[in-house]
């Protein structure tokens, strides 16, 4: 990795990229790609098609970082966007997932089998702090936001599944990102610190 | 509560929108700063949702692969704001904004007025060629005459990324073209500019297919006499 990256933001990282420069790639990679590559094994249950839309996400990154805007997103949140869109695609095509049976795993439940000891001190704070919110949710709402996002259902399938009409989801989905983001919002405000994907 | 399109921001936030219902609330989005401000605020929100679900590291050679696959591609660093500013003074301040904000993230809605029809058009190209461009699922195709690459997405949909070409002599156009084995279908025209440049292609691309380049007396032609100048390998 060469020096001069370190230091820099996400998003003039993104800024090199457009220029085409690779090492600022890496150093994208090496910032975002653990918790990109988290989000696709837990969206595709499958190391090698996780990998496979890790890879893709970076190369769109890659090719379309001239026309980021910061002002938009944070960098961090554009790349995970691309790598999670990839994800849910390629989910989607999947026969497999689409017979196991919903609703039975919760992020809870997730945190507690696997617990990875050599991630970093904030990356296992922020978990915490984000799986505490989800638990406070109403479950209905909890539940179709992890079926959503970790579970690449789309509202229509969703609706189908559970057997409730579309517009209840939309409403679920809706109220339940909005109470987390206030949840998420009062708890950075308890005196913890703020992570930020630069460290 | 909020009802109706606003709503489905969140289900745009999380990829939870059918195709169709994203496409809708893409285009809302262009003229709907609510909406532009909720989107990004929520965005923030998925990006918990991501961290939350952080686990094992991925395998070590993974980075090398992902840089070893950008290297093959060559940098094309695709100039969108200038192609923008090219095309967008004719269609009013609002519908610019819009347009450039749309591009934050890759998402390509506009709304424009009624009355400009050719522009229209050309941004409405525009925007789906920067959306294959910017799609993840889209494979690069390497050219066997000229310089640049093809870009094909999962529906068929292409963008050819020129490096060097000149360009079209006064009087002339340069024309796209796809040949489904012999038979060659017209699929657009355009003036080529120098540098780097990036056009489109009217009609879908197939497995097998090959995209070329000819130039053409100015309005283009339905059948080509000319040998292309610019070639891809077969899709």
């Amino acid at each position: 990795m060469r020096k001069q990256h370190a230091h820099l933001s996400d998003e003039a990282l993104v800024a090199q990229v457009a220029r085409g420069d690779e090492g600022a790639l890496a150093e994208l990679y090496d910032r975002v790609g653990r918790i990109a590559y988290g989000l696709a094994v837990r969206v595709l249950r499958d190391d090698r098609l996780a990998e496979d839309a890790v890879q893709e996400g970076f190369l769109a990154v890659w090719r379309s970082a001239a026309s980021f805007r910061a002002e938009r997103a944070k960098a961090s949140t554009w790349i995970l966007t691309l790598v999670h869109r990839r994800a849910v695609d390629l989910v989607r095509r999947e026969e497999r997932r689409r017979t196991e049976p919903l609703g039975e795993e919760t992020i809870a439940a997730q945190g507690q089998v696997s617990e990875p000891t050599d991630e970093a001190a904030w990356l296992r704070f922020e978990r915490e702090r984000v799986q505490e919110a989800l638990r406070q949710l109403p479950d209905v709402q909890r539940e179709a936001l992890e079926l959503a996002y970790y579970g690449g259902f789309s509202q229509s399938e969703l609706a189908k599944r559970l057997g409730v009409p579309l517009g209840t989801i939309k409403s679920r989905m809706f109220s339940g990102l909005a109470r987390l983001r206030e949840l998420l919002d009062e708890s950075s405000q308890e005196g913890s610190w703020k992570p930020e994907f630069t460290s | 509560m909020e009802t109706g399109i606003h709503q489905l921001t969140a289900g745009y936030a999380l990829d939870a929108l059918d195709a169709d219902e994203r496409w809708a609330y893409e285009t809302h989005l262009a003229d709907c700063e609510r909406c532009r401000e909720e989107l990004t605020s929520f965005w923030e929100t998925t990006e918990a949702l991501a961290v939350a679900a952080s686990g094992p590291a991925p395998n070590p050679e993974l980075r090398g692969r992902i840089l070893a696959a950008a290297r093959a591609e060559r940098q094309v660093v695709v100039p969108l704001e200038s192609r923008r500013r090219r095309i967008v003074p004719a269609l009013g301040a609002a519908a610019a904004i819009a347009a450039v904000l749309a591009l934050a993230v890759g998402l390509w809605a506009t709304q424009l007025s009624g009355d400009l029809d050719d522009a229209r058009l050309a941004l409405e190209r525009e925007r789906q060629a920067a959306a294959v461009l910017a799609d993840p699922g889209a494979r690069t195709v390497a050219l066997e005459a000229g310089d640049g690459r093809l870009v094909v997405d999962d529906g068929g949909r292409a963008v050819l990324v020129l490096d060097g070409l000149d360009p079209a002599p006064t009087g002339k156009t340069y024309e796209l073209w796809i040949f489904e084995g012999e038979n060659a279908s017209p699929a657009g025209l355009f003036p080529g500019q120098d540098g780097l440049d990036w056009v489109g292609l009217e009609g879908t691309v197939n497995t097998g297919d090959v995209v070329a380049v000819t130039i053409e007396e100015a309005g283009g032609v339905e059948v080509s006499a000319n040998d292309p100048i610019v070639a891809s390998a077969p899709v």
